[in-house]
């Protein structure tokens, strides 16, 4: 699936002005994660129309690239997560980082995932019956 | 007076005195150095042509890109074996600059400092502790071998460890500190902080290697308890001690008998009367090793022929006003905007991002500040990688410059441009 990563300066407004260019586009957001360091940090979102979004934040400037992620299924409810993770684990796959959102579907959750070797994490999340998304329009039904 | 007959000299007996070398120098210097003979023989200009100072401005100049060209020793006028030292400065590219001494000039070159170690009052009692780096740079060893040839005890402590340097100071009873203004306010103020600065002995402070105001002088002088007096020079033509202050700290007096100073426009070339402001030019007349004809400094001055009332007849020169380049002194390091562009088109591929230097002085120090604008070559998914790239940038930059500078990167677009083009340079210094 498609994730957009945005380079985001640690200033007052920043991150409102790549907000608006998403609104002005009628784009929506359904998953976000934002990693700072002391200086800037790296917005990640999932949205409605990523080729949208990318071109329209590319056009104002802002520093954007579209990146391959997973978005895995699991169960919203304990160990939900823990299990998704062990599959990876024993399959030796490295997560560069994650983040997690609850979808629209009854006792779902879904996890987006980085990983180091996104075919090898597909087959075997796959092989584990893992239910996984390769674009927004599938999770949201 | 450190050498009185030379220093005193009326005009008429010093201007026949630097005819007389100026002519010995071009004739030996167009017999030795190719790329100064090829500049005479471009104009047509023979030797003979030069009788005295009159014709100095016939002759070419010569330019810093020249030390670059001939790198390492290719304008060097002796053999090799009659080189006894090298000085060097970092440039473009991490080519540096290289200038080379005879022994003669090393000589001449600790008389200069001698000569204002004497002038402010300095003699064989003293005890000059030197501060500035010792190493390529030729602020340490060219104030450490003045002060020996003054005869004074040399306390050579080199740069850093402020602690250190203060307790030296106190435990050694230094009576002068040589040291760049900036690191003299520092110590000053470390001094107040740990209570030390009645049990100094200092009563010269004698600072150079980068642009310091009066205001500056005045709060070091009142940090310290002592005189401060400023020394001018650059390796291309000696290092410091090519100018310096005597005691009424009212120009600085320029080595007359061994370099001869001129002003031009920088645009015209022309050569302007006594007085006027331009761009200082320097021709070595005495040097051995690596002498240099109508040398560019880039530096924008003035000279005053007045007599001094100090009783020397060498010209003055004031300090330098500014630069005819880009040129930039940071924390006494020179700093080209352009070794910055280099190392961050090397690290970011093709383009250079935009990016702009930002120098303050805060607490008395230089603060050294790059941004950078993110670009698609540099930005990346993941802060690790971000993060080698900044690490990488902030390496390259010191190992050009030879200083450290804070690496920052910044939105797309968000450094101003005026007529398209970025502003390369933002200078808060107040000096």
């Amino acid at each position: 699936m498609k994730q957009l990563s945005v380079f985001v300066e640690n200033k007052v407004g920043r991150l409102s002005a790549v907000l608006d260019v998403l609104k002005d586009n009628d784009v929506d957001i359904s998953a976000l994660s934002l990693a700072d360091t002391s200086e800037y940090g790296i917005l990640r979102l999932v949205v409605n129309k990523p080729d949208v979004a990318l071109t329209a934040l590319k056009e104002s400037g802002v520093m954007v690239k579209c990146t391959q992620v997973i978005a895995a299924a699991m169960d919203d409810a304990p160990g939900g997560l823990a299990k998704l993770l062990s599959v990876l684990s024993e399959a030796n796959v490295a997560i560069e980082y994650m983040y997690a959102f609850i979808g629209k579907e009854e006792g779902k959750a879904w996890t987006v995932l980085r990983v180091d070797d996104i075919e090898g994490a597909t087959e075997v999340l796959k092989a584990h019956n893992v239910s996984l998304h390769d674009d927004y329009e599938n999770y949201r039904k | 007076m450190w050498q009185e007959k030379i220093e005193t000299m009326p005009r008429v007996e010093l201007e026949a005195l630097q005819s007389e070398r100026l002519k010995n120098q071009v004739k030996r210097m167009y017999e030795r150095v190719e790329l100064f003979r090829n500049r005479m023989d471009e104009i047509g200009l023979k030797p003979e042509d030069i009788k005295g100072i009159e014709d100095l401005h016939k002759l070419p100049f010569s330019y810093k890109q020249d030390l670059r060209d001939y790198y390492p020793y290719g304008l060097f006028a002796e053999p090799m074996e009659n080189i006894k030292r090298v000085h060097a400065s970092s440039g473009t590219t991490g080519k540096k600059i290289v200038v080379g001494y005879t022994e003669n000039d090393i000589t001449a070159w600790a008389d200069c400092v001698a000569r204002m170690m004497s002038a402010i009052g300095l003699d064989e009692s003293d005890f000059v502790q030197v501060s500035y780096g010792y190493g390529l740079f030729t602020g340490g060893l060219g104030a450490h071998y003045g002060a020996e040839r003054l005869g004074a005890t040399v306390i050579p402590t080199s740069s850093g460890n402020t602690a250190n340097q203060l307790q030296t100071m106190v435990d050694f009873g230094s009576t002068c500190l040589c040291c760049t203004p900036s690191y003299a306010m520092y110590l000053g103020e470390a001094a107040e902080e740990a209570g030390l600065t009645d049990k100094l002995k200092l009563k010269a402070g004698i600072f150079g290697a980068e642009p310091w105001s009066e205001d500056m002088r005045k709060e070091i002088e009142k940090k310290l308890h002592i005189k401060a007096y400023d020394i001018y020079g650059l390796s291309e033509i000696m290092g410091p001690g090519v100018s310096y202050e005597c005691e009424y700290q009212a120009g600085m007096h320029v080595c007359e008998d061994m370099f001869i100073p001129e002003i031009i426009d920088p645009d015209t070339l022309e050569v302007l009367p006594a007085g006027a402001q331009g761009e200082l030019v320097f021709t070595t007349i005495t040097k051995e090793g690596f002498p240099l004809i109508r040398y560019r400094t880039r530096d924008i001055c003035s000279l005053n022929y007045e007599k001094c009332k100090c009783g020397r007849t060498h010209v003055r020169m004031n300090k330098p006003q500014g630069r005819t380049d880009d040129m930039l002194i940071i924390r006494g390091v020179n700093v080209f905007p352009s070794q910055i562009e280099e190392v961050l088109l090397k690290v970011s591929g093709d383009i250079t991002p935009n990016y702009q230097i930002i120098v303050d002085r805060v607490n008395n120090t230089d603060t050294f500040d790059i941004n950078v604008e993110m670009s698609e070559e540099l930005f990346s998914d993941d802060i690790k990688s971000i993060e080698k790239t900044e690490k990488l940038i902030r390496e390259r930059l010191r190992d050009v410059l030879g200083i450290s500078a804070g690496v920052h990167l910044v939105n797309p677009k968000s450094i101003a441009r005026s007529e398209g083009k970025a502003k390369r340079v933002i200078d808060k210094r107040k000096v």
